[in-house]
């Protein structure tokens, strides 16, 4: 059984057959996880310093010396490594007297900070599966995002208190302000919003709590949803990029929900992790610094917005970006300013950040060609091994060869 | 899907009963349920009726690949979610350990299964909607987030 790291549901029971490196059949492979698979062999990058090709030793050597001179290196990325390589990274950040940042930092930061915390109560996947009898997706849109997520944990299947599965024994909400994939599934339960109305959907739902008549337009329906949110044995949020993006500065509003829903019963909150690790880093930077992410290891430990990936990127005079594309991913104009810094990347396929890097360092894909661990969106740890050998390091031991050469 | 009022705007219109059938819209009904061929139709293979043909047989194509339960696939819709898998009552009693409760199918007696990123249809005789007994059930494609799934 192999392990997929297409998404951060980190599916164990993947079964993969395997002709020299060439993957033959896959099966249990969502069409997101296949896609990862499959770019094992398609559009791989290569070892190229200041523009030209090199071997991969002269570019973990040069990676180094750039690190070594830099005044004010920015680290960025992580998500997509396992927790070995995200805690030399941790390391190297703190040899360097680095800024590091993940991109939860422009994700569900917010969220997760919250949840590790233990400001808001959480739970397991599998605590969803056999107990969980109504949930509430809250803009995300778990079909395209993380397709298995319905099927595996949280909606669909049989649990041990749950027996007749989605048929019967569980609700599902879904509150986004487009007709998704998912809201074609859940079309009975689907509340559609205004964008940017996640607030004024909180207020509603407080509002019925407390017993009063919400300000919404279909009023009605509205309670029918509180009456029927009360009544769970325990019921799970589940909020995505929407939500955050949202409630960005407001997160208390989505606190005080959950609290006023914990008076009555259960409910948990689990976040909507796109990459595969990126809990893993918040909660290994959270117990080494006490924050998750946005950390200065300039001058002792400090923490704050100015060391996002968005402000950083406009005073750092070095960027090392491991396993991420923030050029394609950031805006314009944070990107330029980025692009703009000489950047040195590790990743195991061509980017456009790769393409405007500096120094570009290969490395094995985790979960198929380099093992580790990771942890899933719920906390749980997942381990696992490759299944392909690799030509190139993974990213734990490119940064060990760095740490040692500075 | 086509319907079976498409594709009789597609037949001739003669009710000839040349098919064996007494209607044009009664052979339109049976081509649906694949107990007739397009070629039975031998009106319709006359040169007069060619764009009619050309057209029938585009409607007709992607149901061609459909199983004995009417169930077709498209795989370039398909998500590979798994939610067919996991919700599919046969393979729910058939496969307890496995997709019953999430997890990849483990037994060979289920219908629904998800290979290279997409689900594919292992033993359609195992479906409620095959055989004497058959029932109307739908919760594959109920459950589909792309409509990859469709009966006929």
């Amino acid at each position: 059984m192999a392990v997929c790291t297409g998404c951060s549901l980190l599916c164990d029971d993947i079964e993969v057959s395997i002709d020299g490196r060439r993957i033959t059949k896959t099966k249990n492979l969502c069409r997101k996880g296949f896609g990862r698979y499959r770019s094992l062999a398609s559009d791989r990058s290569v070892p190229r310093v200041d523009g030209r090709q090199a071997g991969i030793e002269e570019a973990i050597s040069r990676a180094a010396e750039m690190l070594r001179n830099a005044k004010r290196p920015l680290l960025f990325g992580w998500s997509c490594s396992t927790l070995e390589a995200q805690r030399k990274g941790i390391e190297l950040a703190r040899r360097t007297k680095a800024i590091i940042d993940d991109t939860s930092s422009i994700c569900q930061g917010e969220i997760m900070d919250m949840v590790i915390r233990k400001d808001i109560p959480t739970c397991t996947l599998d605590d969803v599966r056999n107990y969980g009898d109504t949930l509430i997706f809250w803009g995300c849109d778990p079909s395209s995002s993380h397709p298995r997520h319905m099927s595996r944990f949280s909606y669909f299947p049989r649990g041990e208190k749950l027996q007749r599965g989605h048929e019967e024994d569980r609700t599902a909400f879904l509150i986004d302000i487009r007709t998704s994939p998912t809201a074609k599934i859940l079309a009975g339960n689907f509340i559609q919003i205004s964008p940017g109305g996640d607030a004024d959907l909180i207020e509603a739902m407080l509002a019925v709590l407390d017993g009063k008549i919400p300000r919404v337009r279909d009023k009605k329906a509205m309670i029918s949803m509180m009456n029927r949110l009360k009544k769970a044995d325990m019921g799970v949020i589940f909020p995505g990029l929407g939500l955050a993006y949202s409630l960005k500065g407001r997160m208390d509003r989505m606190k005080a929900l959950v609290d006023r829903l914990n008076e009555t019963t259960r409910y948990n909150v689990i976040p909507m992790v796109g990459h595969y690790n990126m809990r893993g880093f918040n909660q290994l930077l959270f117990d080494e610094t006490g924050f998750i992410n946005r950390v200065s290891f300039a001058d002792g430990v400090d923490h704050g917005p100015v060391y996002s990936v968005v402000e950083a990127s406009k005073s750092c005079d070095l960027a090392l970006v491991v396993g991420s594309d923030p050029i394609s991913s950031l805006p314009a104009g944070i990107a330029k300013a980025l692009a703009g810094v000489p950047m040195i990347t590790l990743d195991p396929h061509r980017t456009l950040t790769t393409e405007l890097s500096r120094v570009v360092i290969p490395t094995a894909l985790s979960g198929i060609e380099a093992g580790g661990s990771a942890l899933r969106m719920d906390g749980v740890r997942i381990e696992f091994d490759p299944i392909v050998k690799s030509e190139y390091p993974s990213d734990e031991e490119v940064l060990s060869k760095i740490l040692e050469e500075i | 899907m086509v319907s079976a009022m498409e594709i009789y705007q597609l037949t001739p219109k003669l009710n000839c009963k040349k098919c064996g059938l007494p209607t044009c819209m009664a052979f339109a009904v049976a081509l649906l349920a694949r107990e007739k061929q397009i070629e039975d139709c031998t009106p319709l293979l006359e040169p007069k009726y060619e764009a009619k043909l050309k057209k029938l047989r585009e409607v007709m194509a992607p149901i061609a690949g459909a199983t004995e339960t009417g169930l077709v696939i498209h795989e370039d819709r398909c998500y590979g979610c798994g939610n067919c898998v996991v919700a599919c009552p046969v393979n729910v009693a058939n496969d307890p350990k496995g997709s019953a409760i999430g997890l990849g199918p483990k037994s060979d007696r289920v219908i629904l299964v998800v290979e290279d990123g997409v689900v594919r249809c292992l033993n359609p005789k195992e479906c409620r909607r095959f055989g004497p007994n058959r029932i109307l059930c739908n919760l594959c494609t109920a459950t589909c987030p792309s409509k990859a799934i469709e009966f006929v």
